[in-house]
């Protein structure tokens, strides 16, 4: 999976073994048998969140770093397109504190309704 | 006095922070790259611009997710228990979102062959890169078939509706059609998108000016299942 980022794009396009492919293919199908696995056996709470999180980030990471070629392209366009997902993460953060502050109001003035 | 330092001066600030030192070929590469008056991205601009076209993507697809967040964590009335509420009816016995892992492994599956399909693509091999651009497109048809299937199933026997559904909080039906809708059509215009490049890639239409439109098609194609992955931990697991 590594060891070849130095011979990444040459000739007209991101050109990598067919091998990596599969190895990447064969990891999905496992983190996404483990994620199902997550909600079969009926995990709860933060052990339950964990585990999902765990295996999204790990499958959203292989599928962008090698089915995407993230991992070859150049630092520029890795900068322009990472650094603007940090807006996310604080928007997240923005939202989650406002979501508590609404529930909090409904449960002090609407007595349970929606 | 001079307020800014001068070049010279510059090289050894830089060599002295030692951070910048270990990795100084990679930073000072970054620096000419955006610093000097020319092309900033290394990249043809078809591709640069499907990267920038999945950029804004991700907020769109990142704005409902947190929007289903907020309406989550806010709502008052219990939420729905998405393991039951997608769970298939097999043999007598219910189990657990069983079409919503069907259609995960059917939409990785299709990533693998888009995969293949590029590598086949920069091989010049045009027919197995048709062939593999159809099985991933038939395989994206058969995922929006299941999710017609799912759609009419919570509709018409669950009842489920935008503004209401007899599970619980009211906000579940609009997050749900929301969010899987406009990922379903994302679905549905990647599958148009390979069908007609496939068919361009068999005619010969790409013969000279080369393949790299396989690979951007691919990336469009992984990037929807990149979002799946997403709605699938945050929407049915959580």
């Amino acid at each position: 999976m590594s060891g070849q980022p130095e011979t990444a794009s040459h000739g007209e396009g991101q050109q990598h073994p067919i091998g990596l492919y599969f190895k990447v293919w064969i990891l999905l199908f496992v983190l996404s048998s483990m994620s199902y696995a997550v909600d079969y056996f009926h995990f709860v709470g933060y052990l339950r969140w964990t585990l999902i999180l765990v295996f999204m980030f790990l499958k959203a990471g292989l599928i962008i770093t090698v089915f995407m070629h993230f991992a070859w392209e150049p630092s520029t366009l890795k900068l322009a397109l990472g650094l603007p997902v940090i807006a996310i993460v604080v928007f997240i953060g923005f939202m989650a504190v406002e979501a508590d502050y609404t529930f909090l109001s409904r449960l002090t003035f609407m007595s349970g309704g929606t | 006095m001079h307020l800014l330092p001068q070049p010279a001066a510059w090289d050894e600030i830089m060599a002295s922070i030692p951070a910048v030192n270990a990795k100084s070929s990679y930073w000072q590469n970054l620096v000419n790259d955006w610093g000097a008056d020319r092309e900033v991205f290394k990249l043809s601009w078809g591709k640069l611009m499907m990267w920038i076209f999945l950029l804004s993507d991700t907020f769109i697809f990142s704005i409902f997710l947190i929007g289903y967040m907020n309406v989550r964590m806010s709502a008052t009335d219990s939420w729905p228990l998405t393991s039951e509420v997608f769970a298939l009816h097999v043999g007598g016995a219910d189990i657990p979102l069983l079409l919503i892992a069907i259609m995960t492994f059917i939409l990785i599956t299709s990533s693998g062959t888009m995969a293949m399909a590029v590598n086949c693509a920069y091989q010049r091999n045009k027919a197995a890169t048709f062939k593999l651009m159809i099985a991933t497109a038939i395989l994206g048809a058969s995922f929006v078939g299941m999710q017609a299937f799912e759609w009419s199933k919570l509709i018409l026997d669950e009842g489920v509706r935008p503004w209401s559904n007899p599970m619980g909080a009211a906000q579940f039906g609009s997050a749900f059609f929301m969010i899987t809708g406009f990922h379903g059509m994302h679905v549905s215009i990647g599958v148009i998108y390979l069908t007609v490049v496939a068919f361009k890639v068999l005619r010969g239409h790409y013969d000279e000016r080369g393949f790299q439109i396989v690979e951007i098609t691919g990336l469009y194609w992984h990037f929807v299942d990149l979002v799946w992955v997403f709605i699938f931990a945050f929407f049915y697991l959580w």
